[in-house]
């Protein structure tokens, strides 16, 4: 798709994370997305988390569907396999990758066609079945690689850049999430990154699905007057419900927060997150209050981001179907066949 | 004709009432006479209420196809007792039930009537109401074992097995059985001119279905993650994975299995999680049956284009649509060659029995791996689902799973760089790397267009190198997946071609052609692509009849587009009933060919 390679030079100053690598390390191809997508910007956030994280990058899958969002997937960690797959299907190829290997990171990035229409239904059982991912939603309202029809998170009353107005209601995929029981439900913004990064962090150490919508302007289609995901209407409408602090586990905790508005919450691997609530009344941890929350915000026309839901992430797919600790990719054929004794045992039973 | 140990028989039940454990009863009873013994269950697409058939097939010769007409029946199902007495060959039988008068209209003269009054027999011996309607079935069975002349000890040794933990259930299954014997001890002449005799043909079969036998191949072949939407007549498969899995791969010690099944949302999730499974380097399948593989096409030309292994059972049902869901078909052959948008071609094996179902699994995990494609195994309803005596299973200790061409960690680390769709060894098959492994190893699969270091591509050459070398790999399979099977007449000019489930009739037609004095030869396809042989086979014969459960002949189709044969120099024969063929529409159907041919 490119024709310009990225330059391998490294300025030997930058700084390194404790497995010795740069951010550039968790850099990939050149993003062929239009100058100022929101997606690119996504991009780097997850970079800037995997790199403050030390995430091995050859122990990270990267999984996508179809759509400008899914080809992100191509623009970072190229130390990692990335699998493209087909429309809204992302979320089953992953089940199964997951089902094969447990030991990986897995990293979905999606966009709003791709998890809200054609691949709905497959976000919701990967959500059900818990998988142990993160799931990006690169949410811009809108078909960017067909140009510019609405998309079903497009708000009623938004116009495209022809200057039709979109009458069907929206899907948000942080209410869906939260109806259909996900353990981690987040919001964000491409263009605060200061929220995102630690939000990403916390996303991809949760141990389940963790959903982060993140509004991503379209530059060429959706970032007109009129839209409701541009940058600006998005700067503007923002509400913060929590803001939240992630606290790597190599970094002992000291200090008692003293702020009562300050919860901490311990990861699984021992990780803290340690979010602010920065909106009156808001309880990431009460699923209840957090949809009607989230639900207020939409009719006043705000968007709620931040960490909207969080609990421990409960019994995943491998808990519910009591899998072996080593990954099932690696168990022989020879360690799963049962033998030849056994067989004609077996054969007894079917006279 | 019929005679000793050369009969067929069939129950005419209402679904749901319990027929089909007595009918089972019976056929294991003869099977365990040591007398060859084939079963059919035509069943209808309902739980309760609806009429349902249990054919059963004795024949001493080993013939197990179905057989085109029954010496006696037991009609017990009043919605269809009138078309079911038409069914019986003249001079046969019919059990009825005699507590309620049967329609002068429809008896016939050249039958013989068995009443037998199961319905106030079973009321006067058991209280409750289910168990009147559950037993009346065992009160036929016991008629049935004292007219066809069934080894009683056999059957009470069958019952003591069955009941073991529940003494009440074996007291009144064996006092059902005992009314049954008695009563037609008492009125009938037993036993009647077709009966059984012990043989001893059986010791080394076994009785099972195919979807039973797929799945503990699944199991021998080290599969480890099977996805699945609920489909009749797929859904025993999975079934029997996940009970053979729950007893060979659980940890005695944690509970931990060494299996992950997941049901999906739908098909196309099944097949998304096969493949994600493949790709990320464990055996993984899906089972399914025709419907369920129309909702695959995308994930399958994706596959087929990234190069994933995965196998995907298809367990034929007729169709098209919904069709009839309990009904036998081979419909779905052009589907499965073909399958998805864009040139692509898959590799398919064609089991004909349970014991090949077994042996064929195994394979098309070793050739999904091998070749870094879909394969699919093409069962249907009829093996499936019905219980088939077969040689018993074996196992090769000596078995190595061919797991294809995937990079060790220190062959990664001697290549200069990875590259994974190069052709290095000239075989079509690229090399590949499993996610998870050194960051040199790491590549990007995508559906879309891509070069043999699979990086994006819309140049022409690069696109078309790949392309080829995928169309290469492919048919060099052809000499890789299971050959066909032959059976050689010399001199033959006919030649008799068909595939899976009808491998028993064909076969038996074969012996009767030959006693009219037809020398025929016989080829059944196992596998897709075909391989050379096949076009030799269909070149060297003067007529081929190409034998197949459609109504399109998409074998003869098949094999005019991959052989170059022309179509209509091959004579289709068709039976797209939803039964399993008979050798009679076999006989009938090549005998009417030379009469109109001769005239």
């Amino acid at each position: 798709m490119t024709s310009i390679q990225k330059p391998q030079f490294r300025h030997p100053g930058l700084p390194k994370n404790a497995l010795g690598y740069t951010r550039r390390d968790y850099e990939g191809a050149m993003s062929t997305l239009c100058a100022g997508c929101g997606h690119d910007s996504v991009t780097a956030a997850l970079i800037q988390a995997f790199w403050e994280l030390d995430l091995p990058p050859n122990r990270a899958a990267k999984m996508s569907g179809i759509g400008c969002s899914s080809k992100t997937t191509a623009y970072f960690m190229k130390g990692s396999h990335g699998f493209n797959s087909v429309h809204g299907r992302m979320p089953s190829v992953t089940s199964g990758a997951a089902a094969a290997n447990r030991g990986l990171t897995y990293i979905g990035i999606s966009g709003d066609g791709d998890s809200l229409s054609i691949g709905m239904g497959q976000l919701c059982h990967a959500i059900r079945r818990n998988v142990r991912m993160l799931y990006v939603i690169e949410n811009n309202g809108v078909y960017g690689l067909t140009k510019g029809q609405f998309s079903a998170s497009a708000d009623i009353g938004s116009t495209s850049k022809k200057g039709e107005a979109n009458v069907q209601p929206p899907i948000d995929p942080a209410l869906l999430a939260l109806s259909l029981g996900a353990t981690f439900v987040a919001r964000s913004f491409s263009g605060d990154k200061s929220q995102l990064v630690p939000i990403l962090k916390a996303g991809l150490v949760h141990d389940g699905f963790a959903l982060i919508d993140v509004i991503s302007p379209c530059v060429s289609f959706n970032d007109h007057e009129g839209s409701t995901k541009s940058y600006r209407f998005t700067r503007e409408h923002e509400v913060e419900m929590t803001e939240v602090d992630f606290v790597p586990i190599r970094h002992e905790i000291t200090t008692k927060d003293t702020d009562s508005a300050v919860t901490a919450v311990q990861m699984h691997d021992g990780t803290v997150m340690r979010f602010r609530k920065t909106h009156e009344g808001y309880d990431p941890t009460d699923r209840e209050q957090a949809y009607l929350h989230v639900r207020e915000c939409t009719k006043r026309g705000e968007v709620a981001t931040g960490l909207l839901y969080i609990e421990r992430g409960g019994a995943d797919m491998h808990a519910v179907a009591r899998t072996v600790e080593r990954p099932l990719a690696e168990l022989t054929v020879a360690e799963l066949c049962p033998g030849k004794g056994a067989l004609e045992k077996l054969m007894d039973s079917y006279r | 004709m019929s005679g000793i140990n050369d009969f067929a028989f069939k129950m005419a039940t209402v679904n749901g009432t319990g027929s089909a454990s007595a009918n089972s009863l019976l056929m294991q009873a003869i099977f365990r006479m040591g007398i060859p013994v084939a079963g059919k269950n035509i069943f209808p697409s309902n739980i309760q209420g609806l009429p349902t058939w249990y054919e059963v097939r004795v024949s001493a010769h080993g013939y197990m196809a179905r057989p085109a007409q029954v010496d006696l029946i037991v009609a017990l199902n009043g919605t269809t007792l009138a078309k079911d007495i038409k069914t019986v060959r003249p001079g046969g039988y019919v059990m009825y039930d005699s507590s309620w008068p049967i329609p002068e209209a429809i008896k016939r003269a050249d039958v013989t009537f068995l009443g037998v009054p199961f319905g106030d027999l079973a009321a006067s011996a058991f209280e409750r109401d289910r168990d009147r309607t559950l037993l009346r079935n065992i009160i036929y069975t016991g008629a049935l074992g004292a007219l066809l002349n069934i080894d009683h000890e056999i059957i009470s040794e069958m019952l003591r097995e069955k009941f073991a933990k529940k003494k009440s259930l074996l007291d009144a299954n064996a006092k059902a059985i005992q009314m049954g014997w008695d009563y037609a001890l008492e009125h009938f002449e037993c036993p009647l001119p077709f009966h059984l005799e012990k043989m001893d043909e059986t010791k080394d079969k076994v009785i099972i279905d195919g979807n039973t036998a797929c799945g503990l191949g699944a199991v021998y072949a080290g599969a480890t993650v099977g996805a699945w939407y609920p489909i009749t007549p797929s859904t025993s498969l999975m079934e029997a994975f996940k009970a053979f899995c729950e007893k060979y791969r659980v940890d005695k010690e944690t509970g931990l299995r060494k299996f992950c099944i997941l049901q999906a949302e739908d098909e196309l999730a099944a097949a998304g999680i096969t493949i994600g499974a493949g790709w990320a380097g464990a055996r993984s399948f899906t089972n399914t049956s025709g419907p369920g593989i129309s909702l695959m096409q995308e994930f399958l030309g994706l596959a087929y284009y990234t190069e994933i292994p995965g196998v995907f059972f298809d367990v034929q049902r007729a169709g098209p649509s919904t069709g009839m869901p309990t009904r036998t078909q081979q419909a779905d052959l052009m589907m499965l060659a073909y399958a998805s948008h864009g040139d692509t071609k898959h590799l398919i094996v064609f089991p004909a029995n349970p014991y090949e179902c077994f042996t064929l699994t195994v394979e098309a995990f070793d050739l999904a791996e091998r070749f870094q494609t879909p394969v699919f195994v093409a069962s249907d309803l009829d093996i499936g689902m019905n219980d088939w005596m077969v040689p018993r299973f074996e196992w090769d200790e000596n078995y190595v799973a061919d797991r294809g061409k995937v990079l060790s960690a220190e062959e990664l680390a001697a290549l200069p760089k990875f590259s994974r769709y190069l052709d290095k060894d000239g075989d079509g098959i690229a090399a590949r790397t499993l996610p998870g492994g050194d960051a040199k190893g790491a590549y990007f699969v995508r559906g879309s267009s891509h070069d043999e270091h699979a990086a994006y591509t819309e140049d022409s050459d690069a696109y078309v190198k790949v392309v080829d070398r995928i169309k290469r790999k492919i048919e060099n399979a052809a000499k890789a997946v299971p050959a066909p099977l032959f059976v050689r007449n010399p001199g033959a000019e006919i030649g008799l071609v068909t595939l899976g489930s009808c491998d028993a009739a064909v076969r038996e037609a074969m012996d009767r052609l030959k006693e009219q004095g037809f020398h025929v030869d016989f080829m059944r396809i196992r596998g897709f692509p075909f391989d050379t042989c096949v076009q030799q086979f269909l070149a060297e014969h003067e007529v081929n009849f190409i034998i197949e459960q459609n109504r399109d002949g998409q074998l003869r189709s098949l094999l005019a587009i991959e052989t170059g044969i022309p179509r209509d120099a091959m004579v289709a024969v068709l039976d797209y009933s939803g039964m399993p063929l008979t050798a009679k529409s076999v006989v009938d159907a090549v005998t009417a060919h030379f009469a109109g041919v001769d005239a």
